[in-house]
């Protein structure tokens, strides 16, 4: 079993390796519990709904989510709207659809299969719009950045005034958390911005947390599926390799060597 | 393989096995004598066999999903991890497998190289392996290029200008890999296809590597010649198969941890930003299991010379054979080598670790350093050392010292055990 020590260290420092060159230029991020983390890390239900009015309140009006449809909202595992809520969120959204018999465009009420509705009609108008900078889309974004949801929980409370001898262009802001300090995005949260049904006080920590878990559903929408099956793959693996290893040992033990 | 005749005891067996012999191959296989000795090192062959599988079934799957079209990619993978039943799943074991390949492998590499597996009469399997790998790292870096994420893109641009160094013809030779002037929808289409032909031709390799491996028969711990079949050996099937089976499941334990709890560890952020000809990452950087060659080739301040150098790292190993002078085959009873192959252990991960850090300052000053050592260990270390090196003498046979026999093998063994 010795031999196996070897292999296993072998492993960790290939990973630390990778983990070292990922982590080339590492800020100290703002840190809070994940409820998502771990072995067992499951989403907190209502912090995904409360993410989810934040993200439709106030990101939604620059941010695209161009591979989510309303129905996700309804499925396990996710912010688990009922279905009647879903309908009603999917309702309120104007879709453009079309060409109907007369070969025009037309608009209805959103339903749960539409994805959902980007904010412009394509990425120059999006450009247009701020500036230049094209809001990214949020779907995976918390996987498409190195810090993942550190990082976006910090940015989004990293807004401060810009030390003595930086200048800002118009429409660039100081974010201590951004690569290079330099956004294009405006500071969006502030205390109160919103007003959370459940009656959670909705401090600027609170939206970024709320809207980054949430945002961690959209890229990861099986999450909690995944940490399920794997906790059970691993035990099986693990009483299989046992019972494997005392089969092993008796037929080897027919053998003079050792195994 | 006509080590003794197999004759099938039911009359529709005999028919059969004299138009095909499957039989007598499958009675082979199962009788086939392995060193008793073997430690757990030599059950990577089996876990490759495992990884090379398993890629091959998920990767149909995938293909299944996946639209290979510059415009439809990256949507298409988020389709399959989103909406396919199970996508996330498959694509994750995938992703994550070509990297436990990788792992695999490279224990499989060092482990020959510690007990001398490619010296006479096994060269073809080594030269066959070697061809192997640099199959594996075709398929694996044209694989990365699929979900055609920024890494995807501009890897592939990065690489595919590797060859515009070549002289007079190199710009049109890029052109032609490209189909175009720029990695585009030719480039994705061409790539998948090859992709999706690169494992089959592994695959064929593998039969090759383990049928000439079959002809001289495994080597062992001890590395001296043992008798086939004696009291040395055991039948592959029940012995071996159960042991690579544990050592297998093993592997696959780790293989799950990273597929289940993360699976995106491996990868780089950057590839889940949809590839922009427009946009260049701050730093390109190639999967980790590319890294030392990546490294080798930076730390050459000219292009030519530094595709020349990455190309030579990989194919001096199909000459060490005959680059390593030594005749004896295993490490345990070659004090020097023993040493010089840890050294090379350590350069090999410190070119990994610069060939990920910007290329500049103190990290290329290294990078050249272990590049310039690499080179030193199998054009000169080893064949000097195959004359100067006062070995230690050899065991008999590898029952011996089960049997209470050799002094050297006992204190050999102690040696190793001192190092554990």
């Amino acid at each position: 079993m010795k031999k196996f020590s070897r292999i296993i260290f072998l492993i960790i420092l290939i990973t630390c390796f990778q983990y070292n060159s990922n982590a080339a230029e590492k800020v100290e991020y703002l840190k809070t519990d994940w409820s998502f983390k771990g072995l067992f890390g499951k989403f907190d239900r209502a912090s995904l709904q409360r993410g989810y009015q934040v993200y439709t309140e106030v990101c939604s009006s620059c941010h695209s989510m161009k591979y989510l449809s309303y129905r996700n909202l309804t499925e396990k595992g996710g912010p688990e709207f009922t279905e009647a809520e879903a309908k009603a969120i999917a309702a309120s959204f104007e879709v453009k659809d079309g060409p109907n018999s007369d070969g025009d465009m037309f608009t209805r009420p959103g339903k749960l299969s539409d994805k959902f509705v980007m904010p412009y009609d394509n990425v120059k108008a999006a450009q247009s719009a701020n500036g230049g900078a094209y809001p990214p889309d949020m779907s995976v974004l918390v996987k498409a950045r190195g810090g993942g949801v550190d990082y976006i929980y910090s940015l989004l409370q990293g807004y401060e005034d810009p030390p003595i001898g930086i200048t800002l262009d118009d429409g660039v802001y100081y974010n201590k958390f951004m690569y290079g300090n330099k956004i294009k995005m405006a500071n969006q949260l502030s205390d109160g911005l919103v007003e959370y049904s459940d009656g959670t006080n909705a401090t600027v920590e609170q939206m970024s947390k709320d809207v980054t878990t949430f945002l961690m559903w959209a890229a990861e929408p099986h999450l909690e599926a995944r940490h399920k099956m794997g906790f059970k793959a691993i035990v099986y693996l693990i009483i299989l390799t046992t019972l494997v290893y005392f089969s092993m040992k008796r037929i080897w033990s027919r053998v003079k060597t050792e195994v | 393989m006509s080590d003794h005749e197999y004759n099938p005891k039911s009359k529709f067996g005999k028919w059969f096995n004299d138009r095909l012999p499957l039989l007598t191959l499958a009675n082979h296989l199962t009788d086939y004598p392995t060193p008793k000795n073997l430690n757990y090192w030599w059950t990577f062959g089996g876990i490759l066999t495992f990884c090379l599988i398993t890629q091959i079934v998920t990767g149909l799957v995938l293909a299944m999903h996946y639209i290979a079209h510059a415009d439809m990619a990256f949507d298409s993978v988020e389709h399959i991890m989103r909406d396919v039943n199970y996508g996330w799943l498959i694509r994750y074991i995938h992703a994550n497998g070509a990297s436990m390949f990788f792992l695999a492998v490279y224990i499989h590499i060092f482990r020959s190289l510690f007990y001398g597996s490619y010296k006479a009469p096994r060269e073809i399997i080594w030269i066959i392996g070697i061809i192997i790998y640099l199959l594996m790292m075709a398929a694996a870096f044209m694989g990365y290029v699929l979900p055609w994420g920024q890494m995807s893109f501009w890897g592939a641009t990065v690489i595919t200008n590797l060859f515009s160094a070549i002289p007079l013809v190199g710009e049109g030779i890029v052109t032609w890999l490209w189909g175009g002037y720029s990695v585009d929808n030719p480039t994705l289409t061409r790539f998948f296809t090859l992709h999706y032909l690169i494992p089959f031709l592994i695959l064929g390799l593998v039969v090759l590597h383990i049928w000439a491996l079959h002809v001289p028969g495994n080597n062992n711990p001890v590395g001296i010649d043992i008798k086939k079949p004696s009291k040395d050996t055991v039948p592959f099937h029940p012995y071996i198969v159960i042991k690579d089976g544990f050592a297998l499941l093993m592997f696959m334990i780790v293989f799950a941890f990273f597929v289940f709890y993360t699976p995106n560890i491996l990868g780089h952020a950057d590839n889940y930003i949809e590839a922009d000809p427009l946009v260049t990452p701050a730093h390109i950087v190639p999967e980790w299991y590319l890294l030392p060659f990546y490294a080798i080739l930076r730390s050459v301040p000219d292009k030519l010379l530094g595709v020349i150098a990455m190309l030579s790292a990989i194919f001096i190993l199909a000459a060490l054979p005959w680059l390593d002078t030594s005749k004896i085959r295993s490490a345990v009873f070659r004090p020097l080598y023993r040493q010089f192959y840890w050294i090379l252990v350590a350069d090999v991960l410190i070119l990994g670790y610069v060939g990920a850090m910007p290329a500049e300052g103190l990290y290329l000053l290294i990078a050249r350093v272990a590049t310039a050592y690499y080179f030193l260990h199998f054009l000169v270390i080893l064949p000097v050392l195959g004359f100067k090196e006062k070995t230690l003498p050899l065991p008999i046979s590898i029952t011996e010292p089960v049997l209470g026999g050799s002094p050297n093998l006992a204190a050999a063994k102690n040696r190793e055990g001192l190092k554990e």
